[in-house]
């Protein structure tokens, strides 16, 4: 570690100690300067910071002690180390009970003093580093990803920050695509626990057995094949966020599991019968009737009460359609810089497609159909030739009661080449229409396979 | 004197105090000559150690030897000074030194009371007394033409707190303070040429 760009400052009385320090550490290429008192102290202070004060206990006027605890009241972040006689080595902790990070006693080992320094770089080093940090996961708490500005939307933001600052566990809703895994993150990320992790737990995709031992970890031994201690992924997010992704998915079993831990606030790792304490804050998601399973003995009313104390609900991206040209323009802005294609913009006539669109699969699908017309794109302008929605056949779709004539209209064209496999005479025939009738609707509606 | 014949008298003048090997100095001037590149005299001390000792730490104190080797009339202004001693040296703040010097200025004073096996009660070896002190002495005179400790590892000019440190560098210096050197010595030559031409 370098130390040119570490600063001293020695507060000492005494001025053999301070030239001694002083041509010590400047023959070691430290920045170094020195003070006689805490008055003199105070003016180095206001000329620049300093990393490291080393500080003498017995001064006149202010003792090093006070000197201490108001170099420390200002920035905590100075490392100080106190110098002591062996006799004042009680004072010398009450100063390090203060905040200060070591004492060296008087006369000073070269080698103790050494060892100290380099543990005071290294205090440092960590603080700076750790403020980075800090600052990074600062600005990662605006929510970039959540892009748009229509009302539904602000709705849903303003809520997100209100219940962010809170403990409150929150249960996220809406159709798959909409983005709740993004809420979660931004929920996380506002709120004081951000400093820790969040863990996302994608409940659908796991068989009971594996979701087990992914939440709870196992011991080395527990069962065939676990041959490692394993921390689960609740312990992992001690003091952070967990996020519960397709929350409605987990077993019965789980469901009791997972509920003793939230009202225990402890668990088990499996194979070992010793509660481990756990504080976490608990998010959950679902695009299910959860009502519904309840009514229907599927999901557990305790832990749905338990998980549904704020709901949050996310709008699908047909209720914001504003927020259309925004969010494709994301998009097409990220993948014509990863796929380092110069596609400046999106023509009118392709955004009107867009914004016209069911978006049955909400911000997942535009975002799928922007990269896949950013792929076949060879012009600066992406066209509605360009978009392909292949993600929208919806069989299961159930009509809406908000859906229009030209979207009902659309969405029947399309389930009738989807089962007719795309055969135009045959759809025809189903919709009653003439084949030249259902290839001007499919331009109108930029129907394409 | 003339300024004329100041250009061929910059050297290095080594003043044992109280020193008790005659050899050891000898062979001392021979590698700092070669690793210098400079002459290397061996002139008589007239420090009065009485001065520079501390009855309650019972050590000397270095940087009171420093004041009178500076001033001592045998060594010439311009050259560099190393007193040598064996016995155990102090500054205040410090329990111990091995050596210390002026940084960027004339004088520098080692001590081999530390550096010596029988100081740890291990076996006398004194070839390896003779290596610790040339790098010591090496270190302290770098000091004296304006190099910091150096954090490359090996390098003459690493920082020693131990013996083993000592031993752990290889006696030489790094590039960089090589050539950090190289064009501190030729200043030496060029500011005496241009007080001449002035």
């Amino acid at each position: 570690m370098g130390t040119k760009d570490v600063s001293i400052l020695i507060v000492d009385d005494e001025f053999s100690v301070r030239d001694s320090l002083y041509q010590w550490f400047k023959a070691d290429g430290f920045i170094v300067d020195t003070a006689e008192d805490a008055t003199a102290a105070f003016e180095k202070f206001k000329k620049r910071t300093w990393d490291i004060v080393l500080l003498d206990i017995k001064m006149p006027g202010m003792d090093g002690i006070e000197l201490n605890r108001q170099i420390l009241s200002v920035n905590k972040n100075i490392v100080v180390i106190i110098i002591t006689a062996f006799a004042s080595v009680e004072t010398a902790v009450e100063a390090i009970k203060d905040g200060a990070f070591d004492y060296v006693p008087k006369p000073l080992d070269p080698e103790h003093l050494s060892v100290t320094i380099r543990n005071a770089i290294e205090k440092r080093e960590l603080s700076r580093e750790n403020l980075q940090l800090r600052q990074r996961i600062e600005e990662l708490t605006t929510p970039n990803d959540i892009i748009g500005t229509s009302a539904p939307l602000k709705k849903v933001l303003n809520l997100v920050a209100s219940v962010a600052k809170t403990d409150s566990t929150v249960m996220i809703r809406g159709e798959s695509g909409v983005g709740k895994e993004l809420i979660a993150f931004a929920i996380h990320t506002n709120s004081p626990r951000r400093y820790a992790p969040i863990i996302s737990i994608n409940c659908g995709g796991m068989s009971e057995t594996l979701l087990e031992s992914e939440l709870f970890g196992h011991e080395k031994g527990a069962f065939t094949g676990a041959g490692r201690l394993r921390i689960g992924k609740l312990e992992r997010a001690n003091k952070g966020t967990v996020f519960f992704d397709e929350i409605g998915n987990i077993s019965h079993k789980m469901q009791v599991d997972l509920l003793r831990v939230l009202e225990t606030k402890q668990l088990c790792r499996l194979g070992s019968n010793t509660p481990i304490n756990v504080d976490f804050r608990v998010i959950s998601a679902t695009n299910k009737d959860l009502e519904k399973a309840v009514r229907e003995g599927q999901f557990r009313e305790d832990l749905y009460y338990r998980l549904n104390v704020v709901t949050i609900e996310v709008p699908p991206l047909r209720e914001r359609r504003d927020d259309i040209p925004l969010l494709a323009n994301h998009f097409l802005g990220q993948f014509s810089t990863s796929m380092a294609k110069p596609i400046r913009k999106i023509s009118d006539d392709a955004m009107n497609v867009l914004v016209n669109h069911p978006w049955p699969g909400n911000v997942r699908e535009l975002r799928n159909v922007i990269e896949r017309a950013v792929v076949v794109c060879e012009n600066e302008v992406l066209r509605s030739r360009d978009l392909s929605f292949p993600f929208t056949i919806e069989e299961d779709r159930p009509d809406r009661f908000e859906d229009s004539l030209e979207e009902v209209e659309r969405q029947q064209i399309v389930r009738v080449l989807h089962k007719t496999n795309w055969q135009i005479s045959r759809a025809a025939e189903i919709l009653k229409i003439d084949r030249t009738t259902l290839y001007n609707k499919m331009k109108k509606y930029d129907i394409s396979r | 004197m003339t300024s004329a014949d100041s250009l061929i008298t910059v050297s290095i003048c080594i003043v044992p105090i109280e020193f008790p090997d005659n050899s050891v100095i000898r062979l001392l001037a021979q590698e700092l000559a070669a690793v210098f590149k400079r002459r290397v005299e061996i002139h008589r001390s007239s420090v009065d150690v009485t001065l520079a000792f501390d009855p309650f730490r019972q050590q000397y104190y270095s940087s009171a030897l420093l004041k009178q080797l500076i001033d001592n009339p045998a060594c010439q202004s311009n050259c560099k000074v190393l007193g040598v001693v064996n016995f155990d040296l102090f500054i205040p703040i410090f329990s111990y030194v091995f050596g210390e010097a002026q940084l960027e200025g004339r004088g520098a004073v080692v001590s081999n009371y530390r550096l010596s096996n029988q100081f740890f009660g291990a076996k006398p070896d004194p070839h390896l007394l003779l290596q610790r002190l040339v790098k010591e002495a090496v270190h302290e005179l770098g000091h004296t033409y304006g190099l910091a400790h150096c954090q490359y590892p090996g390098c003459v000019m690493t920082f020693s707190t131990s013996v083993e440190d000592i031993d752990d560098k290889n006696g030489r210096f790094c590039q960089s303070c090589a050539d950090f050197l190289h064009r501190k010595k030729s200043a030496e030559f060029i500011e005496p040429i241009r007080a001449i031409a002035k």
